[in-house]
């Protein structure tokens, strides 16, 4: 197949089937050099731009949070009127609603967390949403009507909790740039064929299902297309430009948004895709360095922008309004090439040209082959802004290919290609207070799992624990399956994502992503138990329900293969239990070790355990040594974490690091060089991922008691990042409360 | 026998003590007593821990990879050279496995041992505390003359030196010391560096833990323009 718009672009199998990644394999240009070509300020018509965008913030700052609601309507791609910044002055456009920082409701999730959460913010859901959902069944509903009493008491007890019951899951990433390379048309007419060639199956449940997923896809096609129009764009053809490649990936990018209000609605991996369309307008003459930046600035400001309407249990679980808009940046290819292009570094200079700025979420995938230039830049824009992640391309490229981004904070999938049912995380850190108790939760009071009876043994015995654990993880493993299965079938069936499955192959991978919360509280805990003296202090019932720990033992995060292994073990035997229930669709499962900043949470929910850690007291984020544990420094710490295997989380283990600049070098050109090297190192060690902060704890200190002077101060917390005014302020006290590597 | 000797701490991550990224190992025990001591707890050369420097090049070995190109194992302390046939077989040994090897200080004496100890050592990072020997003998209980004759010995063996000098105000931060530093460093080839570091006080807490007074505690950090403008005026020719 041709078109005219391809015209200069080499040919392949794109040209044929839908694959994006052959088309960037063959027409892309890699980048080795360093950032010395970026234009470092924005254009006139940039700033004044972001001048009214900051305002709004501003606005949105001061109203508590939210700057409006529409309350009555239900948002979906075409039912806003268009809305703009300035219509005249912007290059990319596209709002969620009519207009900018005005959220929508998006009821399919749950008609009751929509009333919650425009009360929260002192607005009430409109009587036309209401009327039009009391016959309406939402994900929510279905998922409490077939979740079983042990599941709820499961969620009550919060040793599984935080999962896409009462929100919409997320962590599915469209493959929006077939958009821009295909047009609306095409993949319409390749979803037909598809339909086309179901017609002819055995049809059982999966293929009637699929069939009416298909026909709703196309559906939705249809509707993006409606959706541009409204813009005055028709997307039915392919782009033409590079300015028309960015703006039909964000109308693509723009429906799933409207449509969906999942936790986690990333981007996937658009920059050097869209360098090709930038060189070859630049080659034509018709765009340079200055036009580049600025549409790459127009289109991340209007990420910027995006919103969605969270209930308040929502935010304890992910704070600081986060929409993980991952855009997953350089890497290398198959081929050994790198997949750095100058719009790597484009989208990276966004956080000088527009400032610093949680979203979208920008994740390096670092491989020690990397371009050193790009290296540097990296690691000058983490001592900068405090504001990029890295995860380790040389671990997932076997595995993912590379074509894959990387959904939410350290989660991979090929793009278009592999999805995932998110499933949150299970508290790990309580169920071993479970086994220790036999069945009983002292902070819930809730009895739950097999019924044993507490240890009764004056000094608790490791093997004994270890074999109660096991017990424990075997029960909880098969329930957290089931739960997650009943999850899942019901999004599928009310709130199936209709625009973002339309940008993937029609057969599809799944995984099914379990999580683990509070592993280092878990090591530091069996590691007390093996190599100090724990005496448990029962209650008048007998229940355990403190410790009394004498003794040292080794801990987490100081590079110690003794309690190392043990947090190992426990994601190992975890996964494996996992495996052995059956998951939904066939998925595959998968496990990771964050937490988001939920980890205050579950810790405020856990009683205290053997490691010492108190009654209440906030978990370390995802795979991180407790608080103020590591004894040796950062790079033990980075050791530790490292030993966690890959193979047993492939969702992800994330690590959230901050160190002084002092402790980084003795100036900015130490700092970079000496990042660079220490991220080769952690890497090379195969860990997996790590957010980077470059700050003094004084700054998050003094920003906590005068936020307004600190609007954009930005940090990395788990997996992603915020603006440190937006966390709540007992996650500001948690994320004040973490390590900081300092000079010593 | 295995070689042993007594450290006081490691540190994984040194981006401050030479070059790159470094595995830092503190001694235990220094002769010197200097007001200024920012690790007052590795002074005694009692307590600590004791290990075989093969145990301490496995250590050391678990971060070889973050090491790039530049970095590599410090030996600080307290004092490295006061216990030279341990910091010898660790440097040694470090030598044997690829890793860069550096120590950080005093010079105060100069011996058999210690010359052993200088034969695996890449970067000597030498810590010119006073350029003239009234205040080097009240401050630190030792002899400049030693440092310098330390000095000489690095420079007949061409051992790459970086000089350290911490800027403390009213004790050292005068033009005329700086001018004195630059004429003792322009008689030395084999120095490549020179870092002025600013005295600072965070080991305030580390004297309380130890209940010892801070000689320096009413001493004032010297400020970043004080620092800057004496930068300046080393690196200026």
């Amino acid at each position: 197949m041709e078109h005219k718009n391809w015209e200069g672009f080499k040919g392949g199998d794109w040209k044929n089937t839908i694959d994006v990644r052959d088309f960037i394999q063959k027409n892309y240009k890699e980048y080795k050099g360093d950032d010395s070509f970026l234009e470092s300020t924005p254009t006139e018509r940039t700033a004044y731009l972001m001048g009214k965008v900051e305002k709004l913030f501003k606005k949105e700052r001061k109203n508590g949070g939210v700057l409006d609601v529409d309350t009555n309507t239900v948002s979906s791609l075409t039912t806003y009127a268009p809305g703009y910044v300035e219509k005249e002055k912007e290059l990319i456009v596209g709002l969620q609603t009519d207009a900018p920082l005005k959220r929508g409701v998006n009821p399919f999730g749950g008609i009751r967390m929509a009333r919650q959460a425009c009360a929260a913010y002192g607005y009430k859901l409109g009587d036309k949403i209401e009327n039009e959902f009391r016959y309406r069944t939402t994900h929510n509903d279905g998922v409490f009507r077939a979740y079983t009493d042990e599941m709820r008491l499961a969620r009550r007890s919060h040793v599984i909790t935080g999962l896409p019951d009462a929100y919409g899951r997320g962590r599915i990433i469209g493959d929006y740039r077939r958009v821009a390379l295909y047009g609306i048309d095409r993949l319409i007419e390749e979803k037909e064929k598809d339909r086309t060639n179901l017609s002819s199956a055995v049809l059982r449940n999966e293929q009637i299902r699929l069939h009416e997923e298909l026909f709703r896809q196309i559906k939705f096609l249809k509707l993006m297309k409606e959706m541009a129009e409204m813009y005055g764009y028709d997307i039915s053809e392919p782009a033409g430009n590079a300015k028309e490649a960015i703006q039909w990936t964000y109308f693509a990018y723009l429906a799933a948004i409207k449509e969906q209000n999942g936790a986690a609605m990333s981007l996937g991996r658009v920059s050097t895709f869209f360098d090709i369309y930038i060189e070859r307008d630049i080659e034509a003459g018709i765009l340079d360095e200055q036009g580049a930046q600025e549409l790459i600035d127009d289109f991340v400001m209007k990420l910027r922008l995006a919103r969605h309407l969270r209930t308040p249990e929502y935010n304890e679980l992910f704070g600081g309004d986060p929409m993980w808009i991952t855009e997953a940046v350089g890497g290398m290819g198959e081929d050994g090439r790198t997949l750095v292009t100058k719009s790597s570094f484009r989208i990276l200079n966004t956080l000088y040209t527009l400032g610093s700025s949680p979203e979208p979420n920008l994740t390096i995938l670092w491989s020690t082959a990397l371009p050193e230039g790009f290296k540097k830049f990296c690691a000058k824009v983490s001592c900068d802004t405090d504001s990029i992640q890295y995860e380790n391309d040389d671990i997932m490229r076997p595995i993912y290919g590379d074509d894959y981004a990387i959904a939410c904070c350290v989660s991979a999938m090929k793009i278009g290609k592999q999805m995932q049912f998110f499933g949150a995380r299970c508290n790990m850190a309580k169920l071993l207070l479970i086994a220790i108790n036999g069945g009983y939760d002292t902070s819930s009071g809730i009895h739950i799992g097999p019924k044993m009876g507490p240890l009764d043994s004056e000094v608790l015995d490791y093997d004994t624990v270890m074999k109660r654990m096991d017990i424990y993880i075997e029960w909880l493993a098969r329930l957290y399956v089931n739960t997650m299965n009943i999850i899942h079938y019901m999004h599928d069936k009310y709130a199936y994502e209709k625009s973002q499955m339309a940008l993937h192959d029609t057969d599809v991978h799944r995984f099914m992503a379990f999580g683990i919360a509070g592993i280092s509280v878990v090591a530091d805990s069996l590691s007390a138990i093996k190599y100090a003296t724990v005496k448990p202090k029962k209650d008048v019932y007998g229940f355990i329900t403190g410790f009394e720990t004498e003794g040292d033992f080794p801990k987490f995060g100081n590079d110690d293969d003794r309690v190392d292994l043990i947090a190992k073990e426990m994601a190992h035997k975890f996964i494996v239990e996992l495996r052995k229930t059956p998951a939904y669709r066939n998925a595959e499962h998968t496990l990771s070790l964050l937490t988001i900043t939920s980890n205050v949470m579950y810790g405020k929910n856990t009683a205290a355990t053997p490691d010492g850690r108190k009654d209440g007291e906030a978990f370390a984020p995802g795979a991180n040594p407790m608080h103020n544990r590591e004894e040796n420094g950062a790079l033990a710490s980075l050791n530790s974490v490292a030993k966690l295997d890959y193979n047993d989380c492939r969702d992800g283990i994330s690590n959230t690091f901050s160190i002084v600049p002092e402790a980084l070098g003795k100036d900015e050109g130490e700092r970079v060089d000496n990042l660079v090297t220490i991220l080769d190192g952690y890497f090379a060690k195969k860990a997996h991922h790590i957010n980077i902060n470059v700050l003094n704890r004084q700054t998050l200190i003094d920003a906590y008691n005068n936020p307004e002077a600190y609007p954009n101060l930005t940090i990395r917390v788990s997996g992603y990042a915020v603006n440190f005014h937006k966390l709540s302020r007992e996650h500001q006290r948690e994320v004040i409360s973490r390590t900081f590597h300092e000079v010593f | 026998m295995a070689v042993t000797g007594r450290i006081n701490s490691f540190q994984s991550l040194g981006a401050v003590d030479g070059p790159g990224v470094r595995f830092v190992v503190f001694f235990k025990g220094c002769p010197l007593h200097c007001r200024c001591c920012h690790n007052p707890e590795t002074i005694p050369f009692s307590g600590g821990e004791e290990y075989t420097a093969h145990d301490i090049v496995k250590k050391a070995a678990r971060y070889k990879e973050y090491f790039g190109e530049n970095g590599g194992i410090t030996l600080s302390g307290g004092e490295p050279i006061a216990q030279p046939l341990f910091a010898a077989e660790i440097l040694k040994l470090c030598k044997a496995k690829g890793i860069h090897t550096c120590i950080d200080t005093s010079g105060y004496t100069l011996n058999d041992e210690v010359k052993e100890l200088l034969k695996y050592t890449d970067l000597v990072l030498l810590d010119i505390k006073y350029t003239n020997p009234e205040d080097y003998k009240k401050n630190t209980g030792a002899e400049l003359g030693k440092v310098l004759e330390f000095l000489d010995y690095l420079k007949e063996k061409d051992i790459p030196t970086w000089i350290r000098q911490v800027i403390i105000p009213t004790v050292n931060d005068s033009e005329e010391n700086i001018f004195k530093l630059k004429e003792i460093i322009s008689r030395y080839p084999n120095i490549k560096k020179t870092e002025l570091l600013p005295f600072r006080k965070l080991c305030q807490t580390k004297y309380d833990n130890l209940k010892i007074e801070f000689p320096f505690k009413d001493i004032p950090e010297p400020t970043k323009e004080r620092m800057q403008f004496l930068k300046e005026l080393i690196e200026k020719a």
